[in-house]
């Protein structure tokens, strides 16, 4: 471990003109050296940077998940399941990015006190997970159908007649206060359930791999959790939704109607609705939106992560896809029965080269319960991290509207330079001052604040992060921390190494997870965002950020895949294992090492990547 | 259909159950080729053809007169009869019909492999190798690289005089076996001309994880890999996907193959352009890694391999097979569970969570 050494993070410095950054994030994200204690604490903590969920800075208002699941994975595994080793993880920014650290209990006689509460607690939802499981399911359709249903309101110069006649009590200034908190608490408590299945979910997945990776030292990771993944994950229903789009269009034979890209969704559309097929399919399409296309474009982490339905060319696009390999003669389905029969074949396999029945009985324990716990883990997050925060950013933006319509800001989307209690505040002033009649103070305020804060997180942007800081750990206890970020000795020892790469240009060789098996050369093309993929060549290595199910029908293009975060779990590499093709998966700066053109050669083997200079 | 005479089989004709008239060492190949493993090719004269070429040339009666004269105490006299019966076997000519039957065979043999006068292995078989208390295994001799019709009958002939060969005869007296009772099959198997080979475990011998199979592999022959001269490229496949998990290619520098003159085994150097170039195909790799599933699971246990590339026979790469036996290793050591048996999946998890994972 002496050979890992990262900078301390009380020494790092602020970057030039970005001075008194800290006010745009809350005050206990900030590293202190005001007590001896909490410094102490921070100086022998390891906190590394989450770039598994944001490969960006922080904006001011975004925090707000950071913040949800700080406070959401923290108390499942310190206060209600009693993890016996494990409390929380504990958050951090520095020049706007996140740092985290798990925190162990260090007392063994405390470790012991907890393990029979722990049995106890998680032994009740490990035997009713399907219970509770689906019980979830329907509190996440009830906060879904209260978000979709709020109506964030406006302020009109005079109330409606019906507040008199109703004698309603209450003013449109006061329901926009009612109608923000709701929208914010909504929310908190979305992300209090993300976690209800997820940690118990990665404890005994980790246990699963382990007991793999002890009776077979060579297996590759891929394979374990191939034993257990779902196959009809909800996750892959968006793009289920859109083959089945471009086929019914080949179908009803209006295929020239839907055209090419130049083509807008809503010249498609009003042409489409002339013909009884036509109608046919749109009605199809209208019924695919909801929820489907609620699919986030990114991770469904930041507010600039549109969702399909906020863009609706994105899914044009991929059906014209579709629909040109279809032209082609290819298939588009997914090979679920081989899927299924791989997976059945790989687990009697790997449990028929097990020596003793008591290593037979472990393994059945273990994988029944991974397989039971995994369709939560991968299922959460359509509900969670897509359909939901697609919702939610679109009423964010409603406030923001208001909020510009009283010139607080300038442009709806300057909302997201304000914190959520900058917003409350501001609100404040703005239904004050309209309900006095007078100007608010907001516009002299916030304009001028949110131009420097730009300044500011442009600045933060063009700063790569430093991966840690800190002092690394002997050993590692909290599941998501290995499960999420894969934080091992390997992965320590290569973020401290590039650091000391330096000149990103003369990189010729990095690594990453493995993904998926298989090695491959050729022509690699970044794409940033998904916007990008129209540039994307058949045949090409996609080099991206992470990617999402929205990026699928590029994968019918390329023939390997690098991206900057992400676990062997990360939608890349599933993707990538189905369809058989390489990928390298969490490099940490594929996409700045890496320009579009240069020839690669990535081997989803080892995890290596050469780039040719 | 007339019936053909049974003096000379193919390898793909032997199975166990012909092991009185082909041996245990052709029984054994001809058992490998069903389980479709494969065998460099060949053929087995069998013992009715020892039988015919003793009773034909009258010299059966000879042998065992011979072999009567021994006095058990008195090596001398075993040493004298061993002479004389050898030199009677080897001196004796076999009969046409039985030197157009072999003749015939081993001219197919060539032409199967395409390679005119085809270099063989020519080594005795014998009928008593398996039984249990008198193991025969290695009493008898090989001869390598044999060309020509001729010397296959010279050699043949070897084989079946090396029954009398005096430690064998002193075993059998040892033993309380009847001479008369044991026959000797011959097998002329063609010499594997090797553009790579080496060793292959059906599991990996650094990690004892059976779910993968490891290769050795260099140019040449296997001599090379066995004794360690050379760093050899490594594969691990996985067993039950068929992927190549792990490949290193290292810097080969010599090799073994045979001299074209002297039609002996020569060690030369690697030439440069070919040190650090992959010997063994990812293709290859993965074909080879099948071969030792099968071979696993005809014998029911972890193998070491013997292997080779057999660059005669043309189209695509041919994998042969030299030799497997039990891998002993990990193979004899005492099983321990891989994590202590609990009543629960959950005793297991909290176990997990308590014990954490070491990150270095």
């Amino acid at each position: 471990m002496a050979d890992n050494k990262f900078p301390n993070p009380h020494e790092i410095e602020a970057i030039p003109g970005t001075e008194g950054w800290e006010r745009m994030y809350p005050y206990h994200y900030l590293f202190s050296t005001k007590d001896k204690e909490r410094k102490e604490y921070e100086d022998n903590a390891f906190w590394f940077n989450d770039a598994l969920h944001y490969p960006e800075p922080m904006y001011p208002f975004d925090i707000i998940w950071d913040e949800a699941w700080f406070l959401a994975l923290s108390q499942f595994n310190t206060r209600i399941f009693m993890i016996p080793p494990a409390l929380g993880v504990d958050h951090r920014i520095i020049n706007g990015n996140v740092y985290i650290t798990p925190v162990p209990v260090t007392d063994p006689e405390e470790v012991q006190k907890r393990i029979p509460l722990f049995m106890e607690r998680a032994g009740y939802y490990y035997e009713n997970w399907d219970k509770l499981h689906d019980q979830w399911k329907k509190k996440m359709k009830e906060i879904i159908s209260d978000i979709e249903n709020l109506d964030i309101g406006s302020l009109p110069d005079m109330e409606d007649i019906s507040v008199v006649k109703n004698g309603l009590g209450t003013s449109s200034g006061y329901a926009l206060l009612k109608n923000y908190d709701k929208l914010i608490d909504l929310g908190i408590l979305c992300w209090q359930y993300h976690f209800e299945f997820l940690n118990l979910g990665y404890a005994s997945y980790v246990t699963f791999v382990d007991f793999c990776t002890k009776a077979f030292p060579d297996i590759p990771l891929q394979k374990i959790t191939q034993m257990v993944a779902g196959i009809d994950v909800i996750l892959y229903r968006p793009d289920d939704e859109l083959r089945k789009l471009a086929k019914l269009a080949i179908e009803l034979d209006i295929v020239s109607l839907i055209g090419g890209d130049s083509k807008d969704v809503e010249a498609v559309i009003s042409e489409l609705s002339g013909s009884e097929a036509g109608k046919k399919w749109i009605s199809a399409w209208d019924e695919a939106k909801n929820p489907w296309f609620n699919i986030s474009t990114g991770t469904g982490w930041y507010h600039q992560d549109i969702s399909w339905n906020d863009n609706l060319n994105i899914p044009l696009r991929s059906i014209r896809i579709y629909i040109g390999k279809l032209n082609e003669g290819q298939s588009i389905d997914r090979p679920m029965e081989e899927i299924k029969a791989e997976r059945k074949r790989l687990i009697k396999e790997y449990r028929g080269l097990l020596k003793t029945d008591e290593d037979r009985q472990t393994f059945d324990q273990l994988h029944g319960i991974a397989e039971l716990v995994f369709p939560y883990v991968e299922n959460h997050m359509f509900y969670v991290e897509h359909w939901f925060h697609s919702v939610f950013w679109n009423k964010m933006r409603s406030v923001g509207s208001i909020m510009k319509t009283h010139q607080f800001i300038n442009d709806t989307e300057d909302i997201w330079y304000m914190s959520r209690s900058e917003i409350k505040e501001a609100l404040w002033d703005l239904v004050t001052s309209w309900a006095t009649g007078t100007k608010g103070y907001g516009p002299l305020h916030w304009p001028e604040e949110i131009e420097w804060r730009k300044g500011v997180y442009q600045k933060f942007k063009e700063n790569r992060p430093i991966p840690a800081v800190g002092t690394p750990p002997e050993v590692i206890v909290e599941p998501f921390t290995i499960v999420l970020w894969g934080i091992t000795n390997d992965s320590m020892a290569a973020w401290s190494t590039l650091k000391e790469i330096g000149d990103p240009d003369k990189v010729k060789e990095m690594e990453g997870f493995a993904g998926s098996p298989g090695v491959v050369e050729g022509i690699a093309r970044v794409c940033r965002s998904v916007d990008d993929i129209g540039e994307l060549k058949e045949g090409e290595i996609l080099v991206a950020p992470t990617t999402s199910p929205s990026w699928a029908p590029v994968f019918q293009k390329i023939k390997a895949v690098v991206t900057d975060v992400g676990g062997i779990m990360c939608h890349a590499a599933i993707v990538c294992r189905e369809y058989g093709m390489p990928a390298v998966v969490g490099t940490g700066q594929g996409t700045a090492i890496i320009k579009s053109g240069m020839k690669i050669k990535v081997n989803g083997d080892n995890g290596k990547i050469n780039i040719e200079r | 259909m007339e019936k053909r005479h049974n003096y000379v089989l193919w390898f793909e004709e032997c199975d166990l159950k012909s092991f009185p008239l082909v041996g245990g060492k052709n029984a054994s190949l001809g058992e490998l080729l069903k389980a479709d493993i494969p065998v460099p090719p060949g053929f087995a004269i069998t013992t009715s053809a020892y039988n015919l070429f003793l009773e034909q040339r009258n010299i059966k009666k000879e042998i065992f007169k011979t072999l009567k004269s021994i006095k058990t105490e008195d090596m001398d006299s075993v040493e004298e009869a061993s002479k004389t019966i050898r030199a009677l076997i080897e001196g004796t000519e076999m009969n046409d019909d039985l030197q157009d039957y072999i003749g015939e065979f081993y001219r197919r043999l060539s032409k199967k492999c395409n390679v005119p006068a085809v270099p063989a292995a020519v080594r005795s078989s014998a009928t008593a190798e398996d039984l249990p208390t008198a193991s025969f295994a290695g009493l008898q001799d090989t001869f390598l690289w044999i060309r020509g019709v001729d010397d296959i009958l010279t050699h043949v002939k070897k084989c079946w005089s090396s029954l009398f060969a005096p430690r064998v005869i002193s075993y059998r007296i040892k033993m309380g076996i009847p001479h008369e009772q044991v026959e000797i099959s011959v097998g002329v198997q063609k010499m594997a001309n090797a553009w790579s080979a080496g060793v292959m475990f059906t599991l990996n011998p650094a990690t004892g994880d059976q779910s993968t199979i490891a290769i050795d592999a260099n140019f040449g022959f296997g001599e090379s890999v066995v004794s360690g001269e050379c760093t050899p490229d490594n594969f691990i496949i996985n067993k039950i996907t068929d992927e190549i998990i792990k490949k290193s290619i290292s810097h080969k520098t010599i090799l073994y193959t045979r001299d074209p003159e002297s039609h002996c085994v020569v060690k030369q150097a690697i030439p440069d352009e070919r040190t650090d170039i992959q010997c063994l195909v990812d293709k290859d790799a993965i074909g080879l890694a099948r071969i030792g599933k099968k071979i696993e699971k005809h014998y029911g246990k972890p193998m070491d391999i013997e292997w080779a590339i057999d660059k005669d026979t043309p189209g695509k790469a041919k994998i042969m097979i030299l030799q497997s036996r039990p891998e002993t290793s990990w193979s004899d050591k005492k099983i321990e569970p891989v994590m202590k048996p609990r009543s629960s999946a959950l005793a297991h998890i909290c176990a997990e969570l308590v014990a954490g994972k070491k990150v270095n």
